[in-house]
């Protein structure tokens, strides 16, 4: 018997790719981001200059067509430094999100499937976490792990979870009532096929909003993080840690694109994100048409 | 006439209490006795009937038996192969073994097949897990084409997502599912209830096809008093976790013997015009599983109730010859 295998266009991807692009503030922030990615991106095409090289004969120019945005205090060209701290930021925003919500997914799938004891004690950790302030928490843990983007990484990660473990608790709870999980169990199929193979694929669409939400908040973490000096060590452009160098009232005063324009750059793709992160909510919602 | 067929399944005292969650500090709160004390059999190839209102722990039977839930006390004899096994008190690999011989179809097709999965993939994981098909994809491909022909379904809407089919092509589908793991008994939670009038006679009909061709149990569990009399060999009614009388069909409908299935019957509406008939009007509402009332179960709200309804409970004991109630108004018969 031959069945020719149909790929039909009503498919959940593409009925939800439908209702995305019908959202214009969506493709706005995703035209957003495509933008500034691909200018970090292409960084060594649209700037001559090395963001960490000090050259103490040109520091604090203003803008100029040489130096566009102008030089820090060191002399490095400020336009370069952003595009090159765009990198690392957006890098480091986006694995701390797959990081925190990968882990937070994963133990919100046990926490919601198997309950009792197992439930209990991942609950409590994760309130113990929720309560701290996030601020606080890495500070600390920077202070007693060291300055590094590895170190930032896994901090985010650990201390993340929590926000989409309750997400994802929550939906596997109600979702494991379900007639279809029932037939499964009745016909012996483990619990790790059920909670990954059955339960996950329908908690992705929350869990997909929280990430892209979650990039944009770790960029902010990490500049907040930066600004005081605890982020990633100095030689690393991020846009925090070049927000970082604009501390002193003088410079804030005479160097002002120092902060404007990293603080524009983190601005703009933070509202991006939103904006997709919005519109992704709306398409991947089953219960909004 | 039943009793010399072949026993498939003897239900013993089964009982399924629920605990409600206590936490910390809270008072212990009384638990509910969703079935209590069942013992019935079902034979092989026969559609047995269960019937009662909501809450009177049908359902719950039909997951015990499943094994969805883990009865608290009872035992559950399946046949296997000629020999009677406790489903409740088996190796792991047996166990597994035969959750392949009992399926269930759920009553909400719109939440039996999963959303992201398309219907070739529902089926394919149970029939993989249970080595149908000989461990062969295209083979399963083949048995999955096979039956969704015979409920009538084209072969190739396998490559479909349950989003795409109507409530009548779901619930065909489930049966499909149920019937692709070739088992000896599907227990039927109300199929049809959640389906307009006429899909649901469509299906039926089709069901009673299905068991014809494979000689499949239906263990058939509805609120429907007609659907019930037009599937079923020998109905169960039950009250409040009991039950309460059991018979073949015909004789039930015709002499319904216990007040309940009396009250029950009267409120089947007749589809005859000016036709009068006496409506048992029972008053008050059923008593609440956490606090049953002592006795029989359904004392408090019967019009034949004596002395002795209030403390004993009656058990259900052959009346005539198939015919099987637990009512203190027949114990002298006996």
């Amino acid at each position: 018997m031959t069945i020719r295998k149909k790929t039909r266009n009503t498919s959940l991807a593409k009925r939800s790719w439908q209702k995305f692009i019908q959202n214009r503030m969506a493709i706005l922030g995703l035209i957003g981001l495509v933008l500034i990615i691909a200018a970090c991106l292409a960084a060594p095409l649209l700037t001559n200059y090395d963001p960490t090289l000090i050259d103490p004969s040109i520091r604090g120019l203003s803008p100029s067509r040489e130096h566009l945005l102008g030089t820090d205090r060191l002399g490095r060209d400020i336009f370069a430094r952003i595009l090159y701290g765009g990198r690392w930021s957006i890098m480091i925003g986006v694995i701390a999100a797959m990081g925190a919500n990968l882990l937070g997914a994963a133990l919100g799938c046990i926490a919601g499937y198997y309950g009792g004891k197992v439930d209990s004690v991942l609950v409590s950790i994760q309130e113990m976490l929720s309560i701290f302030p996030g601020t606080l928490i890495n500070m600390l843990c920077i202070g007693f792990m060291g300055k590094s983007v590895r170190n930032l990484l896994l901090i985010f990660t650990f201390t993340g979870w929590p926000g989409v473990m309750r997400i994802v608790r929550g939906r596997i709870l109600s979702l494991k009532q379900e007639p279809y999980v029932e037939s499964c169990r009745a016909n012996g199929i483990g619990g790790m096929s059920i909670m990954f193979h059955h339960l996950l694929p329908n908690t992705l669409g929350p869990i997909i909003v929280n990430s892209t939400m979650n990039v944009a908040g770790y960029i902010l973490s990490e500049a907040a993080l930066s600004y005081l000096g605890l982020g990633v060590p100095d030689n690393v452009p991020t846009w925090g840690n070049i927000i970082n160098a604009a501390k002193r009232l003088d410079i804030v005063q005479t160097l002002p694109m120092l902060w404007l324009a990293p603080a524009a750059a983190i601005c703009l793709f933070v509202l991006s994100i939103n904006f997709f992160g919005d519109g992704l909510r709306d398409a991947l919602d089953p219960s909004s048409k | 006439m039943a009793e010399q067929r072949e026993k498939l399944l003897s239900i013993r005292h089964l009982t399924m209490e629920y605990q409600p969650n206590r936490r910390l500090f809270e008072a212990k709160k009384p638990s509910v006795k969703a079935v209590s004390d069942v013992s019935l059999d079902i034979y092989a190839g026969e559609t047995f009937g269960v019937v009662g209102e909501s809450g009177c722990g049908k359902t719950t039977l039909g997951k015990c038996i499943v094994r969805l839930l883990k009865p608290t006390a009872g035992e559950l004899f399946f046949n296997d192969g000629g020999e009677m096994k406790d489903l409740l008190r088996l190796d792991k690999k047996t166990s597994f073994a035969l959750r392949q011989k009992i399926q269930i179809v759920f009553q909400d097709p719109y939440a039996s097949l999963n959303p992201v999965h398309t219907i070739q993939e529902a089926f394919d994981e149970p029939m993989r897990v249970h080595g149908i098909g000989g461990g062969s994809r295209e083979k399963r491909t083949e048995i999955i084409a096979n039956a969704l022909t015979r409920v009538n379904l084209q072969p190739d809407y396998m490559y479909r997502y349950p989003h795409e089919f109507s409530g009548g092509q779901r619930q065909r589908i489930c049966v499909a599912k149920a019937l692709v793991m070739e088992p000896r008994l599907i227990i039927c939670d109300e199929p049809v209830s959640a389906l307009d009038v006429s899909i649901q006679a469509q299906l039926l009909n089709l069901m009673r096809k299905l068991q014809r061709e494979t000689g499949v149990t239906f263990f058939f569990i509805a609120h429907d008093l007609s659907v019930v009399q037009y599937m079923s060999d020998r109905i169960a009614v039950m009250y409040l976790g009991h039950v309460v009388e059991l018979a073949d069909a015909g004789d039930l409908y015709a002499r319904p013997l216990h007040p309940y299935t009396q009250a029950l019957l009267s409120a089947v509406p007749v589809p005859v015009l000016q036709a009068k008939k006496e409506r048992i009007v029972l008053k008050g509402d059923v008593p609440s599983p956490m606090d049953p009332p002592t006795g029989c179960p359904f004392h408090p709200r019967c019009a034949n109730c004596m002395e002795k309804c209030k403390t004993e409970k009656p058990e259900l004991h052959e009346v005539e010859a198939g015919h099987f109630v637990a009512c203190h108004l027949y114990q002298q018969h006996t």
